[in-house]
């Protein structure tokens, strides 16, 4: 299915969140995760479904003032 | 000692990570500073790429190293949702409740909604933050940040990286006279160390830096400046400042000077 990530348009298998970010690429990173706007905690991303066209927003430590 | 919540702080400086040359030399400045703060963010990171990690790993040896705490802001949100959301997504990342709110409202400047930052600061309080909100000087914006529950107040100096220093006097002043045993952090628009020193002698307790420091032409150096200059400040303050008047008053006695002419 496409999903959203970062705002580009990605085709996933995965049917889960943890698989999803698994595929993408994101295995072991320190990242934070929301869907559709919605904060999802690390310990939600195995029993969060994807559907078509959601928009994954992934998160990591940045420097800031 | 500085109080923010629960923590106890010899530091007054408090220092943002952005905008350095180098990681080795953010790390320096953290030092020099003698910070025990340090600001930090998140951003969107793709697939594969490790930008984020590398930034992660120089935490995680600040925090080891040089014993400081992180301060996830919430920099760039322009709404009460992306803000709440951000802050959640910080508190996980990062391991801490303590949450910089900031809710824009305008690009030019990147003045706070107050109104978005009121809202946006009662839900995250609610949902067990503490929060340092970024606010202006306004006394009615800071009672209702009070009264919603936030400890600690981070009024602007000036704009975000205008380096400006202290842009409304009176209005500082009167926020700080108002609530006299709040903890209030200078946050934005400190270009120099003397406007550092200028915020610890009116009584602020303590003032966040970054443009100031990581764009100086020797960041380190300047993170050491700041530090003496926020202690000078702060020295200031307590040994009582004397008051200002329009006229002269010679502080060599009159009394017993020669008549010569």
């Amino acid at each position: 299915m496409h999903i959203l990530v970062n705002g580009d348009s990605r085709e996933v298998r995965a049917a889960d969140l943890a698989a999803a970010l698994e595929e993408l690429g994101y295995g072991g990173a320190v990242i934070a995760t929301a869907v559709n706007g919605q904060f999802v905690p690390m310990g939600n991303r195995p029993t969060a479904r994807l559907n078509e066209g959601d928009e994954l927003e992934v998160l990591a430590p940045m420097q800031g003032g | 000692m500085l109080r923010l919540y629960e923590a106890e702080l010899r530091s007054r400086l408090l220092l943002g990570t952005a905008r350095y040359p180098s990681p080795a030399v953010l790390t320096e400045a953290v030092r020099a500073a003698g910070a025990e703060i340090v600001t930090v963010s998140l951003r969107r990171e793709a697939g594969g790429e490790r930008a984020g990690q590398g930034f992660w790993s120089i935490v995680q040896s600040l925090v080891r190293d040089l014993g400081v705490r992180v301060l996830p802001n919430t920099a760039g949100c322009h709404s009460v949702k992306e803000a709440v959301t951000t802050a959640h997504m910080g508190r996980e990342v990062f391991g801490t409740s303590w949450v910089k709110l900031e809710v824009i409202g305008e690009d030019e400047t990147l003045q706070p909604d107050v109104f978005g930052l009121i809202e946006a600061a009662r839900i995250l309080l609610s949902e067990g933050f503490e929060v340092f909100p970024y606010t202006t000087e306004d006394l009615i914006v800071a009672e209702r940040l009070l009264e919603a529950g936030c400890r600690v107040l981070m009024p602007w100096g000036s704009p975000i990286g205008s380096g400006r220093g202290l842009n409304n006097l009176f209005g500082l002043k009167a926020l700080r006279a108002r609530f006299a045993e709040v903890a209030m952090v200078i946050d934005a628009g400190i270009g120099v160390p003397s406007h550092a020193a200028q915020a610890l002698e009116l009584g602020f307790d303590a003032v966040l830096i970054n443009t100031a420091v990581s764009q100086a032409r020797d960041p380190i150096a300047m993170a050491a400046a700041f530090a003496q200059a926020v202690a000078a400040g702060r020295a200031a303050y307590l040994a009582g400042p004397m008051e200002p008047r329009d006229l002269a008053a010679p502080s060599t006695p009159l009394i017993g000077q020669a008549f010569l002419k």
